[in-house]
C-alpha cells in the first residue's frame, strides 16, 4: 500500500461524493442544495486538480482535463450564485437555482469520469 | 518545452495545496464566526465577502472592516487567517522563485532554448562539439566567413566563454555531453541547413561517439573528427567519417611540403587562413641535418615526413620505451652536451617537439646559443604561453589547435577549395609560385574564398545571361559599375560538367550549371555577388548594354495614343 495513492484516491472520490451531495434534490428548490457542501466541493476539487499536476502519461492528461472541467463548472456555479445574491440582489429564484444546480451537475459528470479512469487504471494494474 | 512545464507543475504541487488549504480554512472560519450588523441583529459573513476580505488581507493590502464593523469573534478569526494565508503566500512565492533558480530547471530551460534556436536557424551552420582551443579558433574563423555555429561542450565554464567573445552573429552554445545522441539532435543535426559536424573534444572516444551517432542519424552529413591516436583514426575511417584530422600528421605533411615546395606550402597557408588577416610570411626550411627532440607521436610524424623528403635526421629522446632508432641520442635535449652529441654544430634545423612547453623553450634557447643560425620548429602545447612564443620568435610554430581548425575550415566553408588544394598539390612549385605572387598582388591580406554556381538559385542573373549571346568567365570579373575596371579577384578553378580545370582561361565560355571558385578581396566578393544576382548589372558587365527598368521604359516611350 502506498500512502500517496491513498491520498490521491481519497481526494478524487471525495470530490465526486461532495459534488453529488450538492447536486441531489429538486433542481429548482434552493433549500435542498447546501452552500457549505458547495464550498467543500470546490475546495476538494481544486486540491484534486493540483494532485494531478505533472503526470506526463496519456491517462494523467485525461485525469487533469476532467478535473479542470469540474473546476470550471463549479466555479461558474459559484459565480452565478454570488451574482444572484450580491450583485443583482434578485436572490435564489427557482430559475437561478436551476442554473446553479445544473452547472454542478455537469461538474459531477466530469468527476464521475475521473473516478472511472481511476478505477480502470487500478484494474489494469498487474501485480 | 513540454518537459519544463511538467517539471514546474510537479514541483508546484505542495505550495499550491498549502495555499488552497489555508484559504479554505480561513474562508470557512470567516463564514462561521458570529457578527452583528449596525442594527444589532446577528449577522454572518457570506462566502463572497469572506473571499473578498481574504483577497485583500492575504496579499497584505489591507482595507478596513467591510461591510460592517466586525465582532470580536470575527476579528480573532481574521487575525488568524491573515497570518496563515500570508505565510502560505510567502511559501508559494518563495517556492516559485527557488524553482526558477533551480539548476535542474535552468538546465532544462537552457536545453529547450538551445534546441529551439537551432531548429529555427535558416542559414548554413555547423555543429561544433568541444569549445576548447581548437573549437574557439574554428568558430571564430567560421564567423568571419559568415557561417553560423552551434556549440556543445561538457564544461559549463567554456560554454559561458562563447558569449564573452564578440562574434558577428550569435553563436548558440549548450553545456552537454557530445557522446549523447540527444545533445547532437538538440544542436540541430536534423536541420536541413546543417552543413557538417565537427568533433573537436580532447577525448578521442567522445569524438568517435559523436561521429558514429552523426553517421547513423544523418548519413549524408559531412563529419570531421579530430583524433590523436591512429587506431581511433582507423576506426573513424572504417564507417565513413569524411575527414579524420590528426594534427601531428597534418603538420608533418605540411612541413614536408614546406621543405619540398615552399610556394605550394605558402599557397595552402594563404588560402586556408582567416580572411582579412595579414598574409603569412614565406618560409624557407633549409635542407641538411635536422635534429628532432622528442620521439613521441609528433616526433615520429615529423621524422617520417622529413625522411620521405630525403632529409637526414637525428633523434634525441629521453624515454627508453620510445627509442626505436639505432642512432638515437639519449637525453632530454635541454642541455648542451646532448645537443652537441646529436651534432648541433653542423645541423641546419631543430624540432623542439616534446609535450612540455618549458622543455621546448629550454631546448630551443640552448640550440640557438650553440648555433645562432639554426632554423627552429617548436611545438606549442598551451595557449597561455602565447607571449613567450612571441618573445622568442621561432621560425615555425606548430600549434595543434590551429592546424586542426584550418583543416576543418577548408573542408567546411568551400568544399571546392579542398578539391582545388588536392589538385594544386600535383602541380609544380613554379606553378604555385606564380599563383602566390598574383595573390600577393591583390591586397596585402589573406584573400576571401568564394564560389558561384550558375544555377537559378545560386546566381539567377548569370544563369539567365549564360543562355543568350554567351557569358565568358572574364565577364564575371568586370566591375558592374564600370566595365573598364577589373575586380581584384582570381579564378582558381572551374567545374564545368563535372570536369575541373585549374586556373581556367578568361575567355572560357560559361555553361549553365558550372561552378566557379574565386579568391580575392572582400570588396571584389561583394561586387561580384551583387552582379551575378542582378540582371541589369550582369547584362551590362557581359555586353556593355544598359538595361532600364520597366518604369523608365514606360516614361521614355511616353503615353500611348
Amino acid at each position: 500500500m502506498n500512502l500517496e495513492k491513498v491520498v490521491f484516491g481519497f481526494f478524487i472520490i471525495l470530490a465526486m461524493t461532495l459534488n453529488f451531495g450538492f447536486f441531489i434534490g429538486d433542481i429548482t428548490d434552493a433549500r435542498q442544495h447546501d452552500l457549505m457542501e458547495m464550498f467543500g466541493a470546490i475546495v476538494v476539487n481544486l486540491v484534486a486538480t493540483v494532485l494531478k499536476f505533472g503526470d506526463r502519461t496519456q491517462i494523467g492528461a485525461i485525469h487533469l482535463a476532467s478535473s479542470l472541467v469540474a473546476d470550471l463548472q463549479l466555479i461558474a456555479a459559484a459565480i452565478v450564485w454570488t451574482i444572484a445574491v450580491h450583485v443583482t440582489g434578485s436572490g435564489l429564484t427557482p430559475s437561478t437555482t436551476a442554473s446553479i444546480v445544473s452547472l454542478a451537475g455537469g461538474a459531477l459528470l466530469a468527476n464521475i469520469v475521473s473516478v472511472v479512469i481511476l478505477v480502470v487504471e487500478t484494474v489494469m494494474l498487474r501485480r | 518545452m513540454g518537459g519544463v512545464v511538467f517539471l514546474f507543475l510537479r514541483r508546484m504541487r505542495a505550495p499550491l495545496i498549502v495555499l488552497i488549504a489555508s484559504y479554505a480554512i480561513a474562508l470557512l472560519g470567516l463564514v462561521l464566526m458570529p457578527g452583528v450588523d449596525p442594527a444589532g441583529r446577528p449577522w454572518r459573513m457570506s462566502f463572497f465577502h469572506a473571499f473578498y476580505l481574504l483577497a485583500y488581507t492575504a496579499t497584505t493590502t489591507g482595507f478596513g472592516e467591510l461591510p460592517y464593523p466586525y465582532s470580536d469573534a470575527q476579528r480573532m478569526w481574521v487575525t488568524f487567517s491573515l497570518y496563515t494565508t500570508v505565510i502560505a503566500w510567502l511559501y508559494a512565492v518563495g517556492k516559485i522563485i527557488a524553482l526558477l533558480q533551480d539548476p535542474l530547471f535552468q538546465r532544462v530551460l537552457a536545453g529547450t532554448r538551445f534546441a529551439r534556436q537551432t531548429r529555427a536557424l535558416r542559414e548554413p551552420f555547423v555543429i561544433v562539439c568541444g569549445y576548447g582551443e581548437t573549437g574557439s579558433v574554428l568558430v571564430e574563423a567560421l564567423d568571419a566567413r559568415r557561417v553560423r555555429s552551434a556549440v556543445i561542450d561538457i564544461d559549463a565554464g567554456r560554454v559561458s566563454e562563447v558569449d564573452l567573445r564578440g562574434h558577428a552573429a550569435d553563436v548558440y552554445a549548450l553545456c552537454a555531453d557530445a557522446r549523447l545522441p540527444d545533445s547532437l539532435l538538440a544542436a540541430g543535426l536534423r536541420n536541413s541547413e546543417c552543413r557538417g559536424l565537427v568533433a573537436l573534444t580532447d577525448d578521442d572516444e567522445a569524438n568517435l561517439a559523436a561521429a558514429v551517432a552523426s553517421k547513423l542519424l544523418r548519413p549524408k552529413l559531412p563529419v570531421l573528427a579530430r583524433c590523436e591516436s591512429s587506431s581511433t583514426g582507423a576506426n573513424m575511417d572504417s564507417f565513413g567519417t569524411d575527414h579524420v584530422i590528426n594534427p601531428f600528421e597534418v603538420f608533418a605533411r605540411e612541413l614536408g611540403l614546406a621543405v619540398h615546395a615552399p610556394s605550394q606550402y605558402l599557397l595552402r597557408e594563404w588560402l586556408t587562413a582567416v580572411p582579412g588577416t595579414p598574409l603569412v610570411e614565406p618560409l624557407q626550411p633549409p635542407r641538411g641535418l635536422w635534429i628532432v627532440c622528442g620521439y613521441g607521436r609528433f616526433g615520429r610524424a615529423v621524422s617520417g615526413a622529413l625522411e620521405s623528403e630525403g632529409i637526414s635526421i637525428r633523434v634525441i629522446e629521453p624515454d627508453p620505451v620510445n627509442i626505436e632508432r639505432a642512432d638515437t641520442v639519449r637525453g632530454s635535449g635541454t642541455e648542451a652536451p646532448t645537443l652537441r652529441e646529436a651534432g648541433i654544430d653542423e645541423a641546419v634545423a631543430i624540432v623542439a617537439g616534446t609535450s612540455d612547453d618549458v622543455n621546448n623553450f629550454s631546448i630551443a634557447m640552448t640550440a640557438r646559443e650553440l648555433n645562432p643560425r639554426i632554423f627552429i620548429v617548436m611545438r606549442k602545447n598551451r595557449r597561455h604561453n602565447e607571449v613567450l612564443f612571441e618573445a622568442f620568435a621561432p621560425e615555425l610554430i606548430m600549434q595543434p589547435s590551429q592546424v586542426v581548425a584550418t583543416e576543418c575550415l577548408a573542408a567546411l566553408t568551400t568544399p571546392l577549395l579542398a578539391r582545388f588544394l588536392a589538385m594544386a598539390e600535383r602541380e609544380s612549385n613554379d606553378w604555385a609560385n606564380e599563383l602566390v605572387s598574383r595573390i600577393a598582388g591583390l591586397d596585402n591580406s589573406t584573400p576571401e574564398i568564394w564560389s558561384v554556381a550558375l544555377t537559378p538559385a545560386g546566381a539567377p542573373a548569370a544563369w539567365r545571361e549564360a543562355a543568350g549571346a554567351g557569358l565568358r568567365l572574364e565577364h564575371l570579373l568586370l566591375d558592374h559599375a564600370n566595365r573598364a575596371n577589373r575586380l581584384d579577384a582570381i579564378v582558381l578553378m572551374l567545374d564545368s560538367d563535372g570536369r575541373d580545370s585549374l586556373l581556367p582561361d578568361d575567355s572560357v565560355r560559361l555553361e549553365r550549371g558550372a561552378v566557379v571558385l574565386f579568391c580575392g578581396t572582400a570588396a571584389a566578393r561583394s561586387r561580384l555577388l551583387f552582379a551575378v544576382n542582378h540582371r541589369n548589372a550582369m547584362h551590362y558587365a557581359a555586353t556593355g548594354e544598359i538595361l532600364h527598368g520597366a518604369l523608365w521604359n514606360l516614361l521614355k516611350r511616353g503615353p500611348q495614343p
